[in-house]
């Protein structure tokens, strides 16, 4: 019992935004706004929902690696593309009886994680930090899209799953949850887009959870300097390993719920332009918060998909100046910025009145 | 096939991948080199060259000329872009590093909103010639000895010009070159300017073999990255070495498995190189001098 209550008190603390009940009662309505929304809404907007819950993920996990960890992985799209490839040839091999989609699912972020783990090894463990850990993950994200890009041939398969090339692969179980008389389907509707809310939420508290234990506070740590967290004894190249891995995890979670969410999959998830948008959502959100990132990812997306409108380069070209903005004038993220701001303008506030 | 028209067709596929990784690495090498930024929007850069080139082209000018012209609107380009944006966060690489990919992605979308999606290419000059069965295309002779040229070149810049001394001492300790009176901030911003024409070189010069498309970047960058990863910050002790051990790795796995394992390959040489030389060959040779 005391063990629950020592976890849920690291749900607040120094590596966090947001703490006491003010905050908390804001959640608890964010939370009931967001359970109550299918009800007011059609059946679009829900499936487009989830599809914004969707890339929160593989923000989060980004913010894990980036904000808190300090290192700037451009792989997360390539864990997020060998999930949602791994969940398809596993579904499409044994089908989705007796919940095997839900075990895909499992095996899918499984091997991101495996993958990831074999990445970071040669990575920290040669001591590659900084710029470089960005170019070698890029580099790898860019083969890997060439890789699948180039498997349009009949030979390319795996089982009785046709890899398909540059056309991706299609038409995979959703999420299906065994019941007795018949199982329940999960299409990108209302029934998914509880679970991915729930799986949002989850993640969402288990990672604040994590990043103000003292395994959050070595990384954070670690972010700000590297000598001196290995000074103090911590193996820094076992922190950052798992730090990656848990980052690869979460980015492969988002890979398998986009392919449940759209029954596909491409090489061009796996894309320079596909690898950009996380960045973006992240940095402009506030990287180095995750109720921030989550924010900020909501937001930008939903602003990008309303200028998809007037045509998808406009909106990227949008994007890109947006970015680029934000790291000149606000390198902290514009809505981690503008609490910031808040706070201070309230706490000032307080001493005058005071 | 005897022993020398083997041996040629191998040293033919060789230089050919040479070139094609020094050229396209060598302006991301001296812009990494010396100012330590990683310029993401490189294959941006390459493909701006390659654009100006064929426009010119298109124009009338002859292709020396408009590689010429590809380089100068690069270098321009890149001044303009130091200007706006690199020179503000040389304090935070990591952060030059997000800024330039946002360019890369403005340049690419732009380039495809103005000039569509596809642009009229330029023909390979000079034909080919025969050696044994097969017929060898003279122009990647030329890149060849362009790209041992473009190392000469820059070799000759930065050993025998004052520009050359100025770069290299603010490079090593720019408090003391400014306070000896470099304008450093000006070295950065030609630093800059000289890794952005390098790459519109490198554009001007593959535009009669390739397709030009707004994402032509995108095929240069892994091999420019790859070549400066295992190569280390030094252009001349670096790129010009790992681009002749990539090659080889290159060239080999391509004429035995096809164009993809020859990418695969060098994917698997930096993950081994990163792990053995974490600075790189360079890194590992001056640490074996000092």
């Amino acid at each position: 019992m005391s063990a629950v209550v020592s976890l849920l008190r690291r749900l607040e603390g120094p590596q966090t935004l947001g703490r006491g009940r003010g905050f908390w009662s804001l959640f608890a309505l964010v939370l009931l706004g967001a359970v109550a929304f299918p009800l007011l809404t059609d059946g679009y907007t829900v499936g487009n929902t989830v599809y914004f819950f969707v890339w929160v993920f593989i923000a989060l996990s980004l913010s894990l690696i980036w904000g808190y960890g300090g290192s700037l992985s451009f792989g997360q799209t390539a864990f997020f593309g060998i999930a949602g490839y791994g969940y398809g040839v596993l579904t499409i091999n044994f089908g989705a009886d007796y919940g095997f989609t839900w075990i895909a699912l499992l095996i899918a972020v499984g091997i991101a994680a495996l993958f990831a783990l074999l990445l970071g090894y040669f990575m920290f463990f040669g001591r590659i930090a900084g710029v470089f850990l960005g170019i070698v993950t890029l580099a790898v994200t860019l083969m890997l899209e060439r890789f699948m890009a180039q498997t349009a041939g009949p030979e390319w398969h795996i089982g009785s799953a046709r890899l398909n090339g540059f056309n991706g692969m299609s038409a995979m179980p959703p999420l299906t949850i065994p019941w007795f008389d018949e199982p329940i389907v999960l299409f990108a509707d209302v029934g998914l887009y509880y679970i991915v809310l729930a799986m949002l939420v989850i993640v969402y508290l288990a990672l604040r959870i994590l990043m103000n234990s003292s395994f959050g506070n070595v990384i954070v740590a670690i972010r700000e300097n590297p000598e001196r967290a290995e000074m103090l004894g911590y193996d820094i190249r076992k922190y950052q390993l798992i730090t990656f891995v848990i980052g690869a995890a979460l980015a492969g979670l988002s890979g398998v719920l986009y392919t449940v969410w759209g029954q596909y999959i491409t090489p061009s998830s796996m894309g320079m332009t596909a690898a950009a948008l996380p960045l973006i959502w992240v940095a402009v959100g506030g990287r180095s918060d995750l109720t921030t990132t989550v924010i900020g990812t909501l937001v930008v997306l939903s602003g990008f998909q309303a200028l998809t409108i007037y045509g998808s380069q406009y909106a990227l070209v949008f994007m890109g100046v947006l970015l680029v903005l934000t790291v000149l004038i606000a390198p902290n993220g514009l809505v981690l910025g503008i609490i910031n701001w808040v706070t201070r303008l309230v706490s000032r506030r307080k001493q005058e009145t005071a | 096939m005897d022993i020398a028209t083997l041996a040629f067709s191998a040293f033919y596929q060789f230089g050919d991948a040479f070139a094609f990784l020094v050229l396209s690495a060598c302006g991301l090498a001296v812009i990494f080199g010396m100012m330590g930024v990683i310029n993401l929007a490189h294959g941006e850069f390459i493909m701006c060259g390659a654009y100006v080139t064929a426009a010119s082209v298109h124009a009338g000018l002859p292709l020396p000329l408009g590689i010429l012209a590809g380089t100068a609107v690069s270098a321009l380009v890149g001044v303009l872009v130091e200007l706006l944006v690199i020179r503000h966060l040389y304090e935070r690489p990591l952060d030059t590093i997000v800024a330039t990919w946002g360019l890369s992605l403005i340049a690419t979308q732009g380039t495809l909103i103005l000039v569509g999606s596809t642009m009229a290419g330029v023909g390979t000059p000079f034909g080919s010639f025969q050696v044994g069965a097969y017929s060898y295309s003279i122009y990647r002779i030329v890149l060849f000895m362009a790209a041992l040229a473009v190392l000469g070149g820059l070799y000759a810049l930065f050993n025998w010009t004052r520009f050359g001394v100025l770069a290299r001492a603010t490079i090593q300790v720019p408090h003391m070159a400014a306070a000896l009176g470099v304008d450093t901030r000006l070295i950065y911003s030609l630093t800059f300017a000289c890794g952005a024409g390098l790459a519109g070189l490198a554009g001007g010069l593959y535009a009669p073999t390739m397709t030009l498309v707004p994402t032509m970047g995108a095929t240069f960058i892994m091999e420019a990255f790859v070549t400066v990863v295992i190569g280390g910050a030094d252009v001349f002790l670096g790129t010009a070495p790992a681009g002749g051990v990539l090659a080889v790795v290159k060239s080999g796995m391509t004429s035995w498995q096809g164009q993809l394992f020859g990418q695969i390959g060098l994917l698997v040489a930096v993950i081994i190189v990163v792990r053995v030389l974490p600075k790189g060959i360079s890194g590992f040779v001056l640490r074996e001098r000092t």
